[in-house]
């Protein structure tokens, strides 16, 4: 009988007590979230609410902006210069993919046993990496200079006459291939390295023990237990391969004769140069549908060679 | 494979990757008129440091080093605070719609920069922040790649901890600031490694909203200058140089964090 009569009253306080610290603990969470949170609105939702926005109009950014619906998505994809575009972003990820992978594992593999000093050629292979894409791309424009440049002269002493490397439209992109392999072999090496490290020692003198060839330990052992770093080092390099920018602004400003005019060079070039900032919004939408297009295909298709321990 | 084609092998690997650098600074040093010689020289006698007073006089070249420095320690603070803030009430805070927000923040991660870049400068425009430090600032203040990467460490401090810090009587600040954040030093110190690099390295932002020397970054002043002195390698080279130093000089010291960062975000 007494607790029945007690029990109104507490509930009373219970619940004058209840929403306070439901405001309070509102707050909490307000205070840890609001600075991450208003930042990424004004930065990144709005920019990306209004890019979609943009991508619907004709805009000069000057004069008032004028609907054009889907116009200019119906434009690029019918248009030659984005077709180029993006067949060179394309030509750019089909050279530089495999020169990137196949060196920084060939050095993984090198670095892998013990040997005196790997610490400090680890180092050294890994500056480029820190090394601001400006720099590299500058370094490289002068190395591959067709007149004085070094390489051109290390090629004549071998009797071989150098190209025009970036002033020559078929070797442009090569140019640039090769200066973006050269940056980030260490980022793969480091990787892929890593992966090789935490495959257990067992397994490779097991295999031994069977008397297995350093070429098939290699093949069914090591390349197996490595894809899930090689699938790492493939996802990040194709999504970044997409969005080349910063080494063909510097080296070939998209020429000779866009040649080397990427994607993100193109949407640059239509915002600032040509004034169409709806066609540049509407290319940037195209780009990311393909990246996350291909991303999740290797999302999706990573179960046929993806080998998790 | 012989030890003694191993050695050559990565002896040469180090030797490409090193001769471009020493190449620009013996560049840097070559008198101007000695530049485009053919065949070059590695030894130049009669080195200078021409280059060098000529970046100066162009360019306000400390000023730009200065900028690339300040921006990048303050970029990479502020996205610490934030993001493991917002990492902390994603791990240790429910509340409606959670889930529902951290994939916002998600998307928000796989969005390129290209799609931003537009409005991004519209929006500064509007407000009159072209050519501004805050400009430059304002796009690195959240991270989302931070929130998912200090998240995941939060997750993998043990309940107890908390628990424990509860029946101490500590706040959720208190939790924060003594119990989680000691113990996911070392996911603080690789995000706040790659936010250094990303700022440090960042041109396309910085080139589409800054237009005065006195605001400009490393590399947008090392691509102005190329713009200017096309043919001058010397000068373009000693500016290289001189914004190689400084990360050099950090690199040299955090070297080992630095590669067991990268290394480890591959084994995720």
């Amino acid at each position: 009988m007494t607790l029945t009569a007690v029990r109104p009253k507490a509930g009373g306080t219970r619940e004058r007590r209840a929403p306070r610290r439901r405001w309070r603990y509102a707050g909490t969470v307000a205070v840890f979230l609001l600075p991450s949170l208003i930042p990424l609105t004004l930065y990144t939702l709005i920019p990306m609410v209004a890019s979609f926005w943009t991508s619907l109009h004709e805009w000069d950014l000057i004069t008032e902006m004028r609907w054009v619906g889907l116009g200019n998505y119906l434009e690029l994809l019918g248009d030659a210069g984005t077709r180029a575009a993006f067949l060179h972003t394309l030509y750019f990820i089909a050279g530089y993919l495999p020169l990137v992978y196949l060196g920084g594992l060939g050095l993984a593999l090198l670095l892998n046993r013990a040997m005196p000093g790997r610490g400090l050629l680890r180092g050294v292979y890994f500056l480029p990496v820190i090394t601001s894409w400006v720099v590299v791309a500058l370094m490289w424009k002068w190395l591959l200079n067709p007149a004085s440049g070094v390489v051109n002269w290390a090629l004549g002493l071998f009797g071989v006459s150098g190209p025009g490397w970036w002033t020559d439209p078929d070797w442009a992109m090569p140019s640039i291939i090769f200066a973006s392999a050269w940056k980030d072999l260490g980022f793969v090496m480091i990787i892929l390295l890593a992966g090789l490290q935490a495959i257990p020692k067992e397994f490779q003198e097991a295999a031994m023990v069977d008397g297995a060839t350093a070429f098939r330990r290699f093949r069914h052992i090591t390349l197996p237990l490595l894809s899930p770093s090689s699938f790492f080092v493939v996802v990040i390099s194709l999504i970044n391969g997409f969005q080349v920018f910063d080494q063909v602004k510097i080296m070939t400003g998209g020429g000779p004769g866009g040649a080397t005019q990427v994607v993100v060079s193109q949407i640059y070039d239509l915002t600032f140069r040509y004034g169409r900032a709806g066609a540049a919004s509407a290319l940037s939408w195209l780009l990311f549908a393909l990246v996350l297009l291909v991303t999740i295909v290797q999302i999706r298709g990573q179960k046929r060679w993806v080998t998790y321990g | 494979m012989g030890k003694a084609i191993r050695y050559l092998l990565v002896g040469l690997g180090a030797v490409v990757m090193l001769f471009p650098f020493a190449w620009a600074v013996i560049t840097s040093i070559t008198p101007s008129d000695a530049v485009l010689a053919v065949p070059p020289d590695f030894t130049p006698d009669d080195a200078s440091l021409d280059a060098y007073g000529k970046l100066l006089d162009t360019l306000p070249f400390w000023r730009i080093v200065a900028n690339s420095a300040w921006i990048g320690a303050a970029s990479t603070t502020l996205q610490l605070v934030t993001s493991a803030m917002a990492a902390y009430a994603f791990a240790r805070l429910p509340f409606p719609g959670r889930g529902a927000l951290f994939s916002v923040y998600l998307a928000t991660l796989m969005m390129p920069l290209p799609v931003l870049v537009v409005p991004l400068f519209i929006e500064m425009r509007t407000f009159n922040l072209v050519d501004t430090y805050f400009a430059l600032l304002a796009p690195t203040i959240a991270s989302a790649f931070g929130v998912f990467l200090l998240r995941q460490a939060i997750n993998q401090v043990p309940r107890e901890f908390d628990e424990a810090a509860v029946l101490d009587g500590a706040g959720h600040f208190r939790i924060f600031l003594y119990v989680v954040l000691p113990l996911i030093r070392p996911a603080l110190a690789t995000f706040a490694i790659f936010g250094f690099m990303a700022s440090w390295n960042s041109y396309l932002w910085p080139l589409i909203i800054i237009k005065s020397p006195e605001f400009m970054t490393l590399p947008l002043g090392l691509a102005t200058l190329h713009g200017q002195f096309t043919t001058e390698w010397d000068v373009v080279m000693a500016g290289s140089v001189i914004s190689v130093v400084p990360i050099l000089i950090l690199y040299v010291f955090a070297q080992k964090h630095v590669i067991a960062s990268v290394a480890q975000s591959g084994l995720k």
